[in-house]
């Protein structure tokens, strides 16, 4: 039963994790990571949400604390309405169908003394799915609809290249039919041209079957394609959520037009008006007081290294976390 | 004006389990004084390999060069001593590369490499100019708070930092040549931006040529004066930055441009592909290398490699077909 109908498929509120750093001879808490720090958002079924910021910012962080892969150190994760945290075994089951994840490298995920068929037929007999003539009829179904030809299901993940052994992962992904995946860097190792093709297939996943997506990718032209929305986190905090065109066209946080500038464009002729950073990414042991972003901020006065800005509404489909947004460019 | 360094009809090979396997195939470009040259393509196509041919670090003995030459300054250098080539590759030619820890030593700190590579290019320098020098080169590639830095071990260094060390390490000798093989892949867009100003920079102020070796045609777009596309251990065509982009010849080339996403898309919609992928080297067909890719493939492209052509000035394209496939593109322009 679905707590409210109304409600998004998936809704984030003040998600937090953080780890705990050890030394000196007794290995005690001597810090915490703030890996994520009080991250909310909304994700309806068929959309699409990027996830984009440098690395260690916490976008991986993110996708594991929702498939209940971390605990959440705070916050509150709703799935179809329903608190992750306050499942029942029994929901919890049901949970690990609904949302998949797709990661980097398929080959480190998938058994490589498998065959493809055994890898891909495993999840039904997981779930206890399926007679075993149909269990072997669906992955038929399945590699078919990735683009590998049935022969597949007979070989080794070794003896497929990147951009198969992803569609692989694809399959594997789709097989008990979820209605979210966190796809994280799932194109990053993959060639242009392959990695076309790849995004191809998950654009049309998505609409058969309706999915949300959660997507990850230190490419941001890829992310931009992909995306319907997009959130732009710095140091384990979001700093801005937009429309994707609408980010992209008019960034309105300092740091998200300094990424935004930063991607290189590939048309020689482009104007390159670029906003270059100072410096490296602080440490989220000991984050800047204030807003995280002022030590390489252009844009920082007294009140940035003070106060922490909030994240609010830019727009109705908009927010920012800035105290200066109205008044740059 | 002769180039200053001439890659001719290079042929390299390894020897491998299943036989010698030919990974890079009658490669052949020039890099003049002062420019920089672009070597993109899919992963595997042999961009490394080259490199290393040039560098003569190619993994002894299984890697061999058995085919062209490579003349720097009109010396061969597959055919002089080691000796000669170590000093060349001390000083004329350096190399950075993608992971700098595999370059970096971890156990010392970044002083004693800087150091150590002074003093191989100069013996007998005295312990304040290697330090003085050191500290120059660390600011030139704009590392904060240099002093400090001279007494870290790499490990304490952040990705983008480790990258301008290996800079500064290769720019002690003031080469002729660097050679830069994916630096900026493992980083940040942010970083890989700073980064990227940084040679720009430095190629003005010292004049050394680059080759860029990437995968990414963005960073191509931004930093090279001329291309080397390459595909499947051959080269599919070679231009100036500008055409390259605005008129593609290669089928190959223009297949990539064509699927890379765009800022300036519309979200959500589907891109173009280059169906199917890279033959294995145990697969390589025997005509064109991107025949079974290629959508204007006819019966000659199955029998009989391309030979190279050279439509215009500074561009050359190895494509049966490229006349009719741009022709069709003239056509469609022009209507
Ligand atoms: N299991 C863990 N234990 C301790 N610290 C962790 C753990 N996982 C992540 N972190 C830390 O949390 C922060 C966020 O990491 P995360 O992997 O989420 O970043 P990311 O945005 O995915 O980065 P990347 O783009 O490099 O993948 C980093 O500082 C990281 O070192
Ligand atoms: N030591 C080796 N022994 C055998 N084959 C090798 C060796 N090094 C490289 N090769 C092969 O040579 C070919 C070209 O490799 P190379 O590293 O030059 O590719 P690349 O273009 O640099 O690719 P990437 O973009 O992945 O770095 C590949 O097929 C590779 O498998
Ligand atoms: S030679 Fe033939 S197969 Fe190769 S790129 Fe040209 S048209 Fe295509
Ligand atoms: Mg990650
Ligand atoms: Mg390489």
């Amino acid at each position: 039963m679905k707590a409210n109908p109304d409600a998004p498929l998936l809704q984030v509120r003040g998600l937090t994790k953080h780890f705990p750093v050890r030394g000196g001879i007794f290995l005690r808490t001597i810090g915490q990571v703030h890996a994520v720090d009080d991250v909310s958002f909304d994700l309806d079924t068929g959309e699409t949400i990027g996830l984009v910021g440098e690395s260690g910012c916490g976008k991986s962080t993110v996708g594991k604390t929702l498939l209940r892969l971390y605990d959440p150190t705070a916050g509150t994760v709703f799935f179809d309405g329903r608190d992750i945290a306050s499942m029942s075994r029994i929901e919890l089951r049901r949970l690990r169908r609904d949302i998949q994840i797709i990661l980097q490298d398929p080959f480190e995920s998938l058994n490589s003394r498998h065959t493809v068929g055994k890898i891909l037929e495993e999840p039904f007999i997981i779930h206890g799915l399926g007679t075993p003539a149909e269990r072997r009829r669906r992955v038929d179904e399945l590699l078919e609809r990735v683009g590998l030809d049935a022969g597949a299901a007979n070989r080794f993940p070794h003896e497929f290249s990147g951009g198969q052994r992803q569609r692989i992962g694809i399959a594997r992904a789709i097989a008990l039919e979820p209605r979210l995946i966190v796809c994280d860097e799932a194109v990053s190792a993959l060639d242009v041209s392959i990695q076309s093709q790849i995004i191809n297939l998950l654009l049309e996943l998505q609409r058969e079957m309706h999915l949300a997506l959660i997507f990850i990718a230190h490419d941001l032209a890829v992310v931009k394609h992909v995306s319907d929305r997009i959130a732009v986190m710095y140091l384990g905090e979001v700093v801005e959520t937009a429309d994707a065109t609408d980010i992209y066209e008019s960034p309105r946080h300092p740091y998200t037009q300094a990424l935004i500038s930063a991607i290189p464009v590939p048309d020689p002729t482009a104007p390159r008006d670029r906003i270059v950073l100072v410096g490296d990414v602080p440490s989220p042991i000991d984050p800047p007081q204030g807003c995280r972003f002022h030590t390489r901020c252009r844009h920082a006065r007294d009140d940035c290294r003070r106060s922490k800005p909030a994240l609010t509404a830019s727009s109705d489909r908009a927010t920012v976390a800035c105290h200066h947004w109205r008044n740059l460019k | 004006m002769a180039a200053l360094l001439r890659v001719e009809e290079l042929s390299v090979g390894f020897d491998t389990e299943d036989g010698f396997a030919d990974v890079v195939d009658h490669v052949s470009f020039d890099l003049e004084a002062g420019e920089t040259l672009g070597l993109v393509g899919e992963s595997g196509c042999g961009k490394s390999v080259t490199a290393l041919s040039i560098m003569g670090l190619l993994p002894k003995p299984a890697g061999r060069i058995h085919g062209g030459d490579i003349l720097f300054k009109d010396e061969s250098l597959p055919r002089i001593p080691p000796d000669r080539m170590r000093a060349i590759r001390g000083n004329r030619i350096a190399m950075i590369f993608q992971e700098p820890m595999t370059a970096l030593n971890p156990v010392q700190r970044v002083g004693h490499q800087l150091a150590e590579t002074f003093s191989l290019h100069e013996p007998g320098l005295s312990t304040e100019t290697v330090t003085r020098r050191s500290l120059g080169l660390l600011e030139q590639v704009g590392i904060p708070a240099p002093e400090q830095r001279l007494l870290e071990y790499p490990h304490q260094l952040s990705g983008g930092m480790r990258q301008r060390v290996m800079i500064a390490m290769a720019l002690a000798s003031g080469p002729d040549i660097l050679i830069a093989d994916e630096p900026t892949t493992a980083l940040d867009v942010t970083i890989q931006a700073q980064i990227l100003e940084l040679l720009r920079d430095l190629q003005r102020d010292t004049g050394m040529a680059i080759i860029f070796i990437t995968h990414d045609l963005g960073v191509i777009a931004e930093l090279c004066s001329r291309v080397v596309v390459m595909y499947a251990g051959r080269i599919a065509e070679q231009a100036p930055i500008g055409p390259l982009f605005t008129h593609p010849l290669h089928p190959y080339t223009r297949g990539l441009l064509a699927s890379i996403p765009r800022l300036d898309d519309e979200p959500k919609t589907l891109l173009t592909t280059i169906p199917g992928s890279v033959p294995g080297i145990e697969e390589l067909p025997s005509g064109c290398r991107f025949v079974n890719r290629c959508p204007f493939a006819v019966e000659r492209c199955h029998g009989q490699a391309p030979v190279i052509d050279a439509p215009a000035p500074g561009r050359k394209v190895a494509c049966h077909r490229w006349r009719e496939v741009n022709a069709g593109d003239a056509e469609a322009r022009s209507t």
